[in-house]
Formats: structure tokens, C-alpha cells, sequence
């Protein structure tokens, strides 16, 4: 568990809720509170009173390492070879299969 | 099969992981353990589970995870070799995304109680197994176009049926990995596509690699296995047998080779109408016995390789866990 904060002093939590079994770890919001114990009952009085959660984690916001550095995360080149729309195929496609004298073929045997 | 998750809106979410009770035998926490997994539930890392179902895991998670380490060798080769900047660009994204998921895998099966230290030992050793087409050498740049669009489609088709998984954190990883692959593969239909469109030389190379390459395709998903005698299909690890993987990747990808002009090396191929299945030559289970045990024609050479990276790189983790130095 994290370290108590300083008596008195309400600081921001982040709440993940998993909704359903499997799912993964969705941000759901967050809640003030003084220590650690009292962020998880808020946590759990705003996120799991309809039994809309089957786990929750809360983290001391101040906790979460942050990175939001477009230099980093969206450089300005282009890397379209890393994504399906990168690669145009159709006329290409349809000259090998000219070529192949096949027709387009159906969309599955079965 | 029915999938089992699609009973949920008329039985509800499934109940809470099981755990072991107090004084509970091994056997009968695995009973209602399978209870659990058969009406659709998952599990957690930090669930308790069955010594079974933890090892069934890690044994399947460590072999996906050692291929994907071993699966970028033979395309690392063609690098400094690709004919484009752009093909470059390509190749080498595909090469770290593969090396990513390696690092993925790893961590999911890390969580399972063996450590990644132990699993490239095991690797390097010869102990643990990864798939049977990363044996083989690529001979040209065809070899990096059918690799990365029928040796990934076929891989494709087995990771989309693990994406319901029961243990959940490999099903999500493996929802990000396919997106990342379904990339790969139209990266290596452009290469394909526009040697067989090119010059009668490099149509005959596509050909060629098409003819070395289809049998260990054919191979890669296994033998067929009775479905009632495999414990990750009972438990949900994977969905779908062997024969039912291959079948898919024929159904899909039979009609797109012939398409452009290109013969499969298997005169017995057909699709049986009245069986509603795919017809064709018995694989080589010897072949794939033989590769995956390490007597493929580069599996030396690539474990070497693979040593020599190791041993090469290992100042670097001991930099990173080394204690910090007093000021």
C-alpha cells in the first residue's frame, strides 16, 4: 500500500475499473481523499455500488508516470508502412490476376 | 464450437475466479476450477489457479513467446538487403514489432512464476521449442514476401482464436498483437504481389519460395489431435484444434495465391464439397518433428545467433540492475 500522505491533506486518486471479468483496466475517474484506505472506500462508493465493477485500482495520481511528448509518441514522419492503409494494392492486384487469367475469386468456399 | 461466451446475456457475468479452500485437495480445486473455465470464465495473473492450468499456460504462452524472439532471424537477414527504402522502413518495423511481442509474451508468462532469465536458458539450451518455419533459411528477397504475408496469416489464424483465452492478460495482448500482424501481412501481399507482377525472374522466385515454403506451412498448425484429449482447448487456453486452424488458413488464403497466378505445390489440394472441408497431401510429421527438435536446416545457426546476442548484450543488463553507485 502507499505511504500515508500528510494528515489533513486531500489529494487526487485515479480509479481503474475492470467492468467485466477478462476485460482489461479502464480509467474510470477519480476521487479526493486523505489517505489510501479512504480513496479506496470512495473509490469503491462511486464506482462499485451498482455492481458495475468486478476490481478496481486506485493510484496517488502524483504516482503515475505521465508521457505525452509528441516528439515521441507522434513524430512528424511518415509511417504509413506501419499501418494497413500503407499498402494500396487493388491495381496491382488486378493486373496479376489479368496477367494469371484468374477471376476475382468468391468471397469463401463455404 | 459454441463459444461460451456468448451465453452470457442469458446466464449472466461469470462468478468470481475460484480459489483454493482451506484443506481442498489439488484435484478438487481443479474440478470446480474447470467448472469455472467451462462456463466461460477467466482468470488473472494474481488469481489463485491449479498447479495444471498454470503450467498448461506458461507452456503455451513461453513457445508463442520463444517464436516470436526466434520468428525475427530469418527476415533480420534480409535487412541491408531489401531492394527499397521504403521496403527497409518496412521490414525493419516488423522486425521490432515481432521482437515487441516477444517482450509481451515474456512478461505474461514471467507472471506465471518462471523468469524470463530461466526461459531464454531453456531456449538456448535446446529445452523449450519454437515454431517449426523459423528453421529454415531464406534464400531470397521472396522468401521476406511469403514469410511475412503466409507464415503470418497462417500464425494470424491461430492468434485471433486466443483472443478469448481464459487467462485474460494473455487475451489482451494478444488483441494488440493481431492488430500489429494484420500489418505484417499486407506488407508482405504488396511484396508478393509486385514481384509476380514484375519481371519473369522475380515470378519465378515468388514461385520458387511458395514451393519451399508451403510444406512447412502446411505443417506449422500440427498434426490433427483428438479435441476431448487436449487440456488447452478444455480449458480455454485456445479455441480451436489444429485441423480447424489449418482449415481456416486454406479456406482463406488458397483462393488468394491462386489468384495471382501462383501454383501450390500440392497436387491433391481441393476443397470437398460434400465434407465441406479442404483435401490434401499428408504433411511431413516427420519433417516437423525433426525441426522442431532442433535438427531443421538453420536451427543451429539461429540458436547460435541468438547466444551471441545474448552474450553480447548482457553488459547491458547487468548495467540496468546493478545497484546505483554511492554519490
Amino acid at each position: 500500500m502507499t505511504e500515508p500522505g500528510p494528515a489533513g491533506v486531500l489529494e487526487p486518486w485515479e480509479v481503474f475499473r475492470r467492468e467485466k471479468d477478462g476485460d482489461p483496466m479502464r480509467h474510470g475517474g477519480s476521487v479526493m481523499a486523505p489517505d489510501a484506505q479512504l480513496a479506496l472506500d470512495y473509490a469503491r462508493e462511486l464506482f462499485g455500488r451498482r455492481q458495475e465493477s468486478v476490481r478496481l485500482w486506485v493510484v496517488r495520481r502524483a504516482d503515475i508516470l505521465d508521457l505525452d511528448d509528441p516528439d515521441l509518441l507522434q513524430p512528424p514522419l511518415d509511417r504509413s508502412f506501419k499501418k494497413p492503409g500503407g499498402y494500396v494494392m487493388r491495381d496491382k492486384l488486378a493486373t496479376a490476376r489479368d496477367a494469371a487469367g484468374q477471376a476475382k475469386p468468391r468471397a469463401r468456399p463455404r | 464450437m459454441t463459444d461460451p461466451r456468448a451465453l452470457e446475456p442469458v446466464l449472466g457475468e461469470s462468478p468470481v475466479t475460484p480459489g483454493k479452500l482451506g484443506g481442498e485437495s489439488e484435484d478438487a480445486f481443479l474440478a470446480r476450477f474447470e467448472a469455472y473455465l467451462a462456463g466461460g470464465g477467466s482468470v488473472e495473473a494474481t488469481d489463485p489457479m491449479p498447479d495444471a492450468y498454470r503450467t498448461a499456460v506458461l507452456r503455451f504462452v513461453e513457445m508463442h513467446a520463444n517464436s516470436e524472439l526466434m520468428g525475427v532471424l530469418p527476415e533480420r537477414e534480409w535487412l541491408m538487403r531489401a531492394p527499397t527504402l521504403r521496403r527497409k522502413l518496412a521490414l525493419t518495423a516488423k522486425v521490432q514489432d515481432e521482437v515487441g511481442h516477444a517482450q509481451l509474451l515474456y512478461r505474461v508468462a514471467e507472471d506465471l512464476g518462471k523468469s524470463r532469465e530461466a526461459m531464454l536458458d531453456d531456449l538456448l539450451a535446446g529445452r523449450t521449442k519454437f515454431h517449426n518455419v523459423f528453421h529454415y533459411p531464406t534464400r531470397s528477397w521472396a522468401d521476406v514476401g511469403i514469410i511475412a504475408w503466409l507464415v503470418d496469416a497462417a500464425a494470424i489464424v491461430a492468434q485471433q482464436a486466443l483472443r478469448d483465452s481464459s487467462y485474460a492478460p494473455y487475451a489482451r495482448t494478444m488483441r494488440k498483437i493481431c492488430w500489429e500482424e494484420s500489418v505484417h501481412i499486407m506488407h508482405g501481399r504488396d511484396i508478393v504481389i509486385t514481384m509476380v507482377t514484375g519481371t519473369r525472374r522475380q515470378r519465378a522466385q515468388v514461385q520458387e519460395a511458395l514451393d519451399r515454403w508451403w510444406g512447412p506451412l502446411m505443417q506449422m498448425h500440427g498434426p490433427r489431435s483428438p479435441r476431448e484429449r487436449d487440456l488447452d482447448l478444455r480449458w480455454r487456453i485456445k479455441a480451436r484444434t489444429s485441423e480447424e486452424l489449418r482449415q481456416e488458413f486454406l479456406t482463406i488464403y488458397v483462393p488468394r495465391i491462386r489468384e495471382i497466378g501462383l501454383v501450390i505445390p500440392d497436387p491433391e489440394l481441393r476443397f470437398d464439397e460434400v465434407a465441406d472441408e479442404w483435401r490434401y497431401a499428408e504433411p511431413d510429421w516427420d519433417e516437423l518433428r525433426s525441426v522442431v527438435t532442433n535438427h531443421g536446416p538453420m536451427s543451429e545457426a539461429r540458436l547460435a545467433f541468438r547466444r551471441l546476442a545474448r552474450d553480447e548484450t548482457a553488459w547491458v543488463r547487468d548495467a540496468i540492475l546493478a545497484p546505483p553507485r554511492a554519490a
